[in-house]
């Protein structure tokens, strides 16, 4: 395997990480003005409150990795999405800091503002991750410069949206259950309702998208074509949400979230198998694509960054286990919580 | 009116990085003193040193998240803002980002939880562990992005060459010459001495409050005796990093020397230092000012008559600009001398017996807490401005750095946008940072680390 592929697929893990583990937490922050009251509102944000900030910290590694690896994807991508990455940017700074602040007053007005900007932040960064997922797909009219020509509003196009409104309904679906798998009682019982809910949604929009894309966007489906075996990983993402309700069914909440995981990683690999060896595809001619080779760093660079990453991931994967499994169980509120 | 994109983008990184910049030093600053009192706290077994490490872990977790919110905006900034930058320094640059990623932000923020959430579910021990990979997770983040800005001060192990548009950019040709630039180590220890003066200083501003007011007494007299030792040895630390950096800046780049010195014109023979001044570009000279000849020579080059370059030795292209530098400069390593007499005064008084019934020396310490801030941020002004008009030293002009396709009506929104969210979490911070100091240190009333207590109670029990 050359090192470019191997940065490719690299790039891909950590967006798989960030799309699994950031996703239940976006999801969560969806969902959140569904509690009724404040305590049921306390215990959806301390069910992701140990683990949301290293849950983000996989989309700043693998921004980090994309700049180091692909600086020209890097590049044209961020000064091309401009406004559409300051807004996430925003979104992004008021999720964090409403997790903190939110529970550090009692007044009734400074809880509901945070709760408010939770949520709103957390549905606008899950929508704006699919917009882009979308445009990426669908291309972006770049030049010979490699250089994005487009403004704003031509990355709100109605496929970039679909995708976006697919991925809020996908973290949502996962979000709640997480949450399924992290309350009890009352609250569970409704939670559950939600995880239905929200998977009835997802696999409507699914459906949508996976026609459309299917029909209308032919460079999507090319390399499947000469890639009979990724056909096999289709299979799968359907098996893995067809357990989902299964699992919520027999209310097995640990297995519905595996299968859930299972289907967000099938989902970015898919998504990675219909790109490659593009990063960022151009509308004005296919020699313009920025691939995994034209958009890369040397050789020289991709070595040591290998070796870096094969040092740093073994530690990286043994302590976010080690979180998970510290804070395992249903969530209860203390005096240290948020 | 013709916006220039350069100069607001200029203008968005600086606002951004600076509000950023107030809160990881805190972080590394409050980390250190976390270590010791908990380790104090496993040593002596005293129940104070608990009560403080739990308090200011409260203040560190709130410190951490703005750093954290405020942190991303910095990665993808260069992206968006900079993108013909990120294609030159990519290579080089993207990988000390990327290391920072995986050894420094998951550490931190992996076992973060623990320390915040986790007194209560592990033994002193691991809680201690978790502290001190927190404290180095701050530290390794320092490492790495000081080593990246480093290299564009003083770039090494690298060449340039042609990419797949023709245009250049650099690659790396030797990792640990890139890492061990001829600045890096110099900043970075000017960096962290400087974040460990701002936690001691933080420290010492609440617990002085709380002595002068009568309040958790043992607490705040344990908590700012260690804060001030800290700050004794770190502001004495600094005077001899901040010579080693200043030398080394004159080596590897004398613009920004004779900017931070106002040095217009090289002098015949031993060069002055200017004490106090305000440069003015214009006449090229140096008002006000006040100088002890021969000095700056003495301390670049340990003699009185060896001349050091000024700005006429530079072409006028590439000349920084001087006020800016000048005065950024010079307040900080007043400030730094500063630190360093007060906080020898306090030793003193300490010394003596009298420091906690001193209650103006007290007083100054709530408010030089400000002081450290400043100085922090002047530094970094003083080491950006002064690398102008390079953002990469030599190699690559910041007027070729910016994003191609951004207009400076999108930037002008962005800065916009910035500058209302956080002037708005500026002040929410602020408020429950006085929430938590009026609230103060609170008695154990959960019984400490009680899962592995009961469960010796009842072994014994049984």
């Amino acid at each position: 395997m050359d090192l470019n592929l191997f940065w490719y697929l690299m790039v891909g893990v950590l967006l798989t990480g960030y799309a699994i583990l950031d996703g239940f937490d976006l999801g969560v922050g969806a969902l959140h003005l569904l509690g009724r009251n404040d305590q049921e509102r306390r215990i959806m944000m301390n069910s992701i409150g140990p683990v949301w900030d290293g849950n983000e910290v996989w989309l700043v590694t693998a921004g980090g990795a994309l700049f180091a690896a692909f600086p020209h994807a890097y590049a044209t991508a961020f000064s091309g999405f401009y406004l559409a990455f300051m807004l996430l940017l925003v979104a992004l700074i008021f999720r964090a800091v409403a997790i903190e602040f939110r529970s550090k007053r009692a007044a009734t007005a400074w809880r509901s503002f945070w709760d408010w900007a939770f949520s709103i932040a957390s549905i606008v960064a899950s929508l704006l991750f699919g917009v882009a997922v979308g445009n990426m797909i669908i291309g972006l009219p770049i030049g010979r410069d490699m250089e994005y020509s487009g403004g704003f509003l031509e990355l709100l196009g109605p496929y970039p949206l679909m995708v976006g409104a697919m991925n809020l309904a996908m973290f949502a679906m996962h979000g709640a259950i997480y949450l399924y798998m992290k309350t009890e009682g009352g609250l569970q019982g409704r939670v559950r309702g939600w995880c239905y809910r929200a998977f009835g949604v997802f696999l409507i929009i699914y459906a949508l998208t996976t026609a459309i894309t299917i029909l209308l966007i032919p460079s999507a489906t090319r390399n499947f074509s000469a890639q009979p075996w990724a056909w096999i990983v289709v299979a799968l993402l359907l098996l893995a949400l067809a357990n989902i309700p299964r699992c919520i069914h027999h209310g097995w909440p640990g297995r519905a979230f595996i299968s859930s995981s299972c289907a967000i990683a099938a989902m970015v690999f898919l998504f990675g198998v219909a790109l490659f060896p593009n990063l960022v595809i151009s509308t004005i001619s296919p020699e313009f694509n920025l691939t995994a080779y034209n958009a890369a760093s040397s050789e020289k660079t991709l070595a040591i960054m290998r070796n870096i990453a094969f040092i740093g991931l073994p530690f990286v994967l043994a302590y976010t286990a080690l979180i998970y499994w510290i804070f395992r169980g249903k969530v209860r509120i203390m005096p240290t919580s948020y | 009116m013709q916006l220039d994109a350069t100069m607001l983008a200029r203008i968005q990184f600086g606002l951004t990085v600076g509000f950023h910049y107030l809160f990881p030093p805190l972080s590394i600053g409050l980390g250190l003193v976390m270590v010791v009192t908990e380790g104090a706290y496993l040593v002596t077994r005293n129940k104070m040193y608990e009560i403080a490490a739990r308090y200011w872990t409260k203040i560190f977790a709130v410190t951490f998240a703005m750093g954290v919110a405020t942190g991303i905006v910095m990665e993808f900034q260069f992206g968006t803002n900079w993108s013909s930058y990120s294609r030159f320094v990519g290579d080089v640059f993207g990988s000390a980002l990327a290391a920072e990623g995986i050894f420094a932000f998951f550490l931190e923020s992996g076992f973060l939880a623990v320390l915040v959430f986790g007194w209560d579910r592990v033994s002193p021990k691991t809680h201690f562990f978790s502290t001190l990979m927190v404290f180095l997770g701050s530290v390794f983040s320092a490492v790495w992005i000081v080593v990246a800005n480093s290299w564009q001060q003083t770039p090494a192990g690298f060449h340039l060459v042609r990419d797949a548009t023709g245009a250049q950019r650099a690659e790396i040709t030797d990792f640990w010459a890139m890492v061990f630039n001829p600045s890096s180590m110099h900043r970075l220890t000017h960096v962290l001495i400087g974040a460990i003066i701002l936690g001691a200083f933080f420290v010492m501003s609440i617990t002085a409050y709380y002595i002068l007011r009568g309040r958790h007494i043992g607490f705040a007299k344990k908590s700012f005796t260690v804060a001030l030792i800290i700050a004794v040895i770190a502001s004495l630390g600094q005077l001899v990093s901040g010579h080693g950096h200043s030398r080394q800046v004159g080596n590897t780049q004398p613009a920004k020397l004779a900017a931070f010195e106002g040095l217009f014109k090289t002098t015949q023979g031993g060069t002055p230092i200017h004490i106090i001044g305000w440069p003015d570009e214009k006449t090229e000279t140096v008002k006000m000012a006040v100088t002890i000849p021969g000095m700056l020579s003495f301390l670049m080059y340990n003699n009185f008559s060896t001349p050091v370059a000024g700005l006429d030795k530079v072409k006028p292209a590439d000349r920084p600009p001087v006020l800016l530098p000048f005065l950024t400069y010079h307040v900080m390593a007043g400030l730094g001398m500063a630190f360093i007499g007060l906080s020898l005064f306090a030793l003193l008084f300490l010394w003596r017996g009298t420091l906690f019934e001193t209650r103006w020396l007290l007083w100054i310490f709530v408010f030089a807490v400000a002081a450290p801030y400043v100085a922090n941020q002047l530094g970094w002004m003083a080491a950006e401005i002064g690398r102008q008009p390079w953002s990469v030293y030599g190699l690559l002009r910041t007027s070729d750095s910016v994003s191609v396709v951004v207009k400076a009506q999108e930037i002008l929104t962005s800065i916009i946008l910035f500058s209302v969210i956080y002037t708005l979490l500026f002040i929410v911070w602020i408020c429950i940072l006085n929430d938590k100091i009026q609230t103060g240190p609170q008695e154990i009333t959960s019984a400490p680390f009680a899962p592995v207590q009961t469960e010796k109670a009842e072994g014994k029990g049984m």
